[in-house]
C-alpha cells in the first residue's frame, strides 16, 4: 500500500530505530511501547502456545489424581497440577497486554488452530509416568524457559520468573516419585524404565526441530525472545539429564549416548522428527483426545461464567441502589 | 463455543510481599467481579505465601502517562539536578552531612 504521507514513513522509522536501540542495549519492550508487527504476532503466538501448553499439559497428570497410591502423592500431584493451570494465567495474562483476548484464544485452541506442545499428546499410562513428567517434562521445560526469564517482551520474562520459581519442585517431585519406586520392587523398576523409555525420545522433540530447519529461529534470535537455539538447549538437557539417570539407576534407550570429552558434552542420537511433525500435525496417540476434554471443560462450565456474570450485575445494581445513602466502596488499604 | 469469558472484565493485581512493603504490580486475571478478583488473585499469585495483602482494580480504571520514558511528560525532572544531594558542594571536613 502506498503511503499516504512521507512523514508517516520518516515517524515509524524513528520508532522502529528506538525499539532496535532498546533491544540492542538488552532493554526490555514494555505493553504500550511501538513495536514492529511481526515482533507483536510473533510473541503472541509463541505466549498463546506456550499457555496452552501448561492448560493442556495438566491432562496427563491430572488423569492419575484420583489413583495416586499415597494421600501425600495425591496432595503433591494436586498441587503440581494447579501450579500449571497458574502458568497457564500468566502466561494469558502476558498476551493480553499485547492486544490478544483470552478468550478468543481459548476458541482457538479449542478449535485446532493453536497449538500446544507436542509432548502432551502422548499418554500416560502408568504412575510411574508421572515421576517422568516431572523429571524429564518439566525439566526440559526448565532448560526452555530460564532463558525465557530474560526474553526482550517484559510482561513474558516477568511471567517467566514466577513460572521457574514453582518448576523446580515439579521436577523434583518427579525425580523423588522415581528414586522411591526405584527402592521398591522389580516390578516397580521395571515400571520406571518402562515410562522413561516412552518418554526420552519424546521428551527431546519438545525443543522443537533441529536449528537447520527452524526458519522462523533467526527472526526470534534477532529480537531476543529466543536467547539459545533448538539444538543448544537440547544439549544441556541431555547432559544436565544423564548423570540424573545413571543415579537413578535406569538406562537411557539411546545406544549412541556417550560422553564426548573432546566436546565437553554428550553425543546422542537423533529423535525422529518425522514424529514430532506429525504429532504436530494432529496425529499423536492423543491430539483429539486432549482437545475434545479441553473443549468440554469449557463448555461445562458456561453455565458457571453466566452465573458469575448474573450474580456480579445484581450486585453492582444493589449497590448502585444504595450509593444514595452514601456507602461507598472502601479506600485501598 | 459461547464467548461469556469475554465479558468477564480485566482486573490488575497488586500484591504487598510483607508488611513494610509497598504493592506491586504482579499481573492480571479475568473475573466477574471484585471479590471473584480478589479470591482467583490469591489462588493464583500467591500460592507460596507471596502476599500478606492484595488489591485489584480494574483495567480500564487506569489511567497511564504515554510509554515512552523520553516523553516530553518526564522533561520537568530531567534538568532539575538540584533536587539530588550530590548537587551541592560541601566541604570534606564538615562531619555528619
Ligand atoms: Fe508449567
Ligand atoms: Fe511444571
Amino acid at each position: 500500500m502506498p503511503s499516504p504521507d512521507p512523514g508517516d514513513d520518516l515517524a515509524e522509522a524513528r520508532l522502529q530505530a528506538h525499539f532496535d536501540d532498546t533491544i540492542a542495549r538488552d532493554r526490555r519492550i514494555e505493553p504500550r511501547d511501538w513495536m514492529p508487527e511481526g515482533y507483536r504476532r510473533t510473541l503472541v503466538r509463541q505466549i498463546a502456545q506456550h499457555a496452552h501448553s501448561e492448560i493442556i499439559g495438566m491432562q496427563p497428570e491430572g488423569d492419575w489424581i484420583t489413583k495416586a497410591p499415597s494421600l501425600r502423592r495425591k496432595a503433591i500431584l494436586l498441587a503440581k497440577v494447579q501450579d500449571e493451570a497458574g502458568h497457564g494465567l500468566y502466561l494469558y495474562s502476558a498476551a493480553e497486554t499485547l492486544g490478544a483476548d483470552r478468550a478468543d484464544l481459548t476458541r482457538q485452541l479449542a478449535d485446532g488452530r493453536q497449538k500446544y506442545s507436542s509432548i502432551f499428546n502422548y499418554p500416560s499410562e502408568t504412575f510411574a509416568d508421572v515421576g517422568v513428567i516431572g523429571w524429564f517434562v518439566d525439566g526440559a521445560a526448565i532448560c526452555n524457559q530460564v532463558p525465557l526469564c530474560r526474553t526482550s517482551y517484559g510482561p513474558y520474562a516477568r511471567a517467566m520468573v514466577r513460572v521457574c520459581k514453582e518448576e523446580s519442585f515439579h521436577q523434583r517431585q518427579g525425580y523423588e516419585l522415581l528414586l522411591t519406586m526405584m527402592r521398591g520392587t522389580d516390578a516397580q523398576r521395571a515400571m520406571v524404565q518402562d515410562a522413561v523409555d516412552r518418554w526420552w525420545w519424546p521428551s527431546l522433540m519438545m525443543f522443537g526441530p533441529p536449528d537447520d530447519d527452524s526458519p522462523n529461529s533467526a527472526r526470534s534470535m534477532a529480537w531476543k525472545i529466543k536467547r539459545h537455539s533448538n539444538d543448544e538447549l537440547r544439549q544441556r538437557f541431555v547432559d544436565m539429564t544423564v548423570p540424573q539417570a545413571d543415579r537413578l539407576g535406569v538406562r537411557l534407550p539411546d545406544p549412541e549416548l556417550r560422553w564426548n570429552a573432546e566436546r565437553g558434552h554428550h553425543d546422542f542420537g537423533t529423535p525422529d522428527f518425522a514424529e514430532l511433525t506429525r504429532v504436530i500435525q494432529g496425529d499423536g496417540p492423543c491430539n483429539a483426545e486432549r482437545v475434545r476434554r479441553r473443549r468440554a471443560a469449557h463448555e461445562e462450565g458456561a453455565w458457571v461464567r453466566e452465573a458469575a456474570r448474573a450474580h456480579a450485575a445484581k450486585s453492582a445494581a444493589r449497590r448502585d441502589g444504595h450509593a444514595h445513602h452514601g456507602a461507598t466502596e472502601g479506600a485501598a488499604a | 463455543m459461547t464467548g461469556v469469558d469475554a465479558s468477564w472484565p480485566l482486573y490488575e493485581v497488586f500484591v504487598r510481599g510483607k508488611r513494610g512493603l509497598n504493592h506491586v504490580h504482579v499481573g492480571s486475571l479475568r473475573a466477574a467481579d471484585p471479590r471473584m478478583a480478589l479470591e482467583n488473585a490469591r489462588d493464583l499469585y500467591t500460592r507460596r505465601n507471596e502476599g500478606v495483602s492484595i488489591w485489584v482494580v480494574r483495567s480500564a480504571d487506569i489511567s497511564a502517562s504515554a510509554p515512552d520514558e523520553k516523553d516530553p511528560f518526564f522533561a520537568p525532572s530531567g534538568d532539575k539536578v538540584y533536587r539530588h544531594p550530590t548537587f551541592y558542594d560541601i566541604p570534606a571536613d564538615v562531619p555528619h552531612i
